[in-house]
């Protein structure tokens, strides 16, 4: 186990390595630099602001002495806003976006569970219809379709929910940017919870636990579900990568004030820093999840052996 | 299996692994219907610009929000007057070929990397899957908006990078086929009978993998269409006047309160074309593969 955990830290630092420098390298490929303004600066002016930034010096030092900041745990200072260091800015957006991809992958399996298992249980039956054409519905919707859409309904006409904007993270605004983040991976965790279910409801053990004279609903949450749930786990990854992406859109639809939003507008500032930032706390955070879903199928398959 | 049930007798040709396939293809009506729908969508795609009488592109003042079904606007206009069923079939244009060829050059990139890695096994296979992991973990999206960002959206680009994303699954899935395929009785026998190593790649090898390639790549395409959509809505992807899907859903969210049909049908024909193209892969996996049902 804890030689699993420490193989798995060996690769993410390669990788995290070459987030860095594809980003890095990539950053300064585009053309334009931080400092063009709508009026151009007096030249003297972006010379000294490029040496205080070191941005005069050659491209492999600077990427060099970025990569020995990262090691230390600094991040630099933002380009576009003087007074702020990276590290500030994700502070102030990380949370908001935490904040809502919590929430979402919570009421994902939540509903992406429950409705697979019932669909498993009735199969073929009028719920199990109408459970496959929501997720249906939920992957062949993008999100960009669904949340206007939602915003038209409860927001501008029945006026129950704000239509954007965050206030604090109070919960009347965290409603719809949740649901509509939430229903796409709900409908590929429904239709794996699904699968999962119907293979298990077939197999050797559930029918034992059945002819033991155990009632319906311990066999189908301690015998049924438990197999049925592992190619959950390793959706984790790839399902974190998903909210990752509904996130950009989300945060721009709804204005709210998160990383995804803020990520796009820096990389067209050419914020140097703050897009670098950004993309390592992302990558370290797709490691990290991917390792915790490694773990927890061990734990839920004990067939599955880390190595 | 049927066909080692029946011998076959002379007159009857035996029915092949592929016909039997065909068979549960055809009779999965989710498929087959959603193919007819992938048809339709298609031809709409090619001729409805070439028949419409307004150019995509053709602004009209006096035209502005015109609703479906008045003064020869089918589908209606935009904000602009321009001809949103004109419009909606260059976007079905734009959007199915960025699908097809992203998903050429992924199909390529991935079945090549992914069947040398698994044939030629040891320490390159494990080199280069573990540089599948590493881009794995790679939060791709983001390199995709930093390249239309550093270089300018344009449609070449969007081929490739997307089509560089999508490659490492099916390298995955390739490798880990023709890892089992070697170790089939029917390989040995090709050995055996003095086949080379390049004839069996080519006779018995690929043949056998197109399966699982055939199932990836259905599903493959609309993930694209739905990527591409994706970087147009963040004004990353199809530059205006040029319209995809992504892009027409985009501007109709800002105007829906206004002209509903410029929303509603370019999310149709979305909803459509990403539908069809799951059920048609979901078909053909169950016909491929009649274990896994």
């Amino acid at each position: 186990m804890l030689r699993f955990i420490g193989r798995r830290l060996l690769v993410a630092g390669p990788t995290l390595l070459v987030v860095i420098t594809l980003a890095f390298f990539m950053m300064r490929a585009a053309p334009g630099g931080p400092f063009d303004a709508e009026r151009r600066l007096p030249p003297a002016v972006e010379e000294n602001l490029k040496a205080r930034y070191g941005l005069d010096r050659p491209l492999t030092e600077q990427y060099l002495s970025y990569l020995g900041g990262v090691v230390r745990g600094d991040f630099g200072p933002s380009l576009k806003y003087p007074d702020k260091s990276v590290a500030d800015i994700l502070q102030q957006n990380a949370p908001v976006s935490l904040k809502l991809g919590l929430a979402s992958i919570l009421l994902a399996l939540a509903v992406g569970v429950s409705l697979g298992v019932l669909a498993a249980l009735r199969r073929n039956g009028l719920l199990d219809i109408g459970a496959m054409g929501l997720a249906v519905l939920g992957v062949c919707v993008p999100t960009f379709v669904t949340a206007p859409l939602l915003i038209l309904l409860f927001g501008s006409t029945l006026q129950w929910l704000p239509n954007g904007g965050w206030n604090g993270g109070a919960l009347p605004n965290m409603v719809l940017p949740v649901i509509v983040l939430a229903l796409p991976q709900a409908a590929i965790l429904s239709r794996l919870t699904r699968a999962g279910m119907i293979e298990a409801l077939t197999s050797g053990h559930v029918r034992t636990a059945r002819a033991r004279g155990l009632p319906e609903f311990a066999v189908i949450v301690r015998h049924a579900l438990r197999p049925a749930l592992t190619p959950l786990v390793s959706y984790l990854g790839p399902a974190a990568a998903g909210l990752l992406t509904g996130s950009l859109v989300v945060e721009k639809i709804f204005n709210l004030p998160g990383l995804g939003k803020f990520f796009v507008i820096s990389a067209m500032q050419r914020d140097y820093t703050v897009v670098m930032g950004m993309i390592v706390v992302y990558a370290g955070l797709v490691l990290l999840l991917n390792l915790i879903g490694d773990l927890l199928l061990a734990v839920v398959d004990p067939r599955v052996r880390l190595t | 299996m049927t066909d080692l049930a029946a011998p076959p007798r002379p007159g009857i040709r035996g029915r092949s692994l592929t016909d039997d396939a065909l068979a549960r293809l055809r009779a999965n009506r989710a498929a087959t219907f959603s193919l007819g729908v992938l048809v339709l969508l298609t031809l709409f795609a090619i001729f409805a610009p070439l028949l419409s009488p307004w150019p995509y592109d053709q602004v009209n003042k006096s035209h502005v929000w015109v609703p479906p079904l008045t003064e020869g606007h089918l589908l209606g206009t935009d904000a602009l007057g321009r001809d949103l069923m004109t419009r909606l079939a260059m976007g079905l244009r734009v959007s199915l070929s960025i699908g097809l060829v992203a998903t050429l050059v992924s199909l390529v990139i991935g079945v090549a990397w992914g069947a040398t890695a698994g044939y030629l096994g040891g320490a390159v296979d494990e080199a280069m899957m573990r540089v599948v992991d590493v881009l794995y973990a790679l939060p791709f999206i983001f390199f995709v908006i930093l390249l239309m960002v550093a270089f300018g959206s344009n449609i070449l680009l969007i081929f490739v990078a997307i089509g560089a994303v999508e490659w490492l699954t099916m390298s995955r899935i390739v490798r880990g086929q023709t890892l089992s395929l070697k170790q089939k009785e029917f390989i040995e026998a090709a050995r055996a009978a003095g086949l080379g190593r390049l004839g069996i790649v080519a006779r018995h090898i690929i043949p056998n993998l197109l399966g699982p390639v055939a199932v990836y790549v259905t599903l493959t395409i609309p993930a694209v269409i739905l990527a591409e959509s994706f970087l147009s809505f963040l004004g990353l992807g199809v530059q205006p006047p040029m319209a995809s899907l992504g892009t027409l859903i985009s501007a109709g969210a800002q105007d829906m309160e206004m002209a509903w049909w410029l929303l509603v049908f370019p999310a149709l024909a979305m909803a459509a074309t990403l539908a069809a193209f799951n059920f048609i892969g979901d078909g053909l996996r169950d016909a491929l593969d009649p274990k896994d049902r």
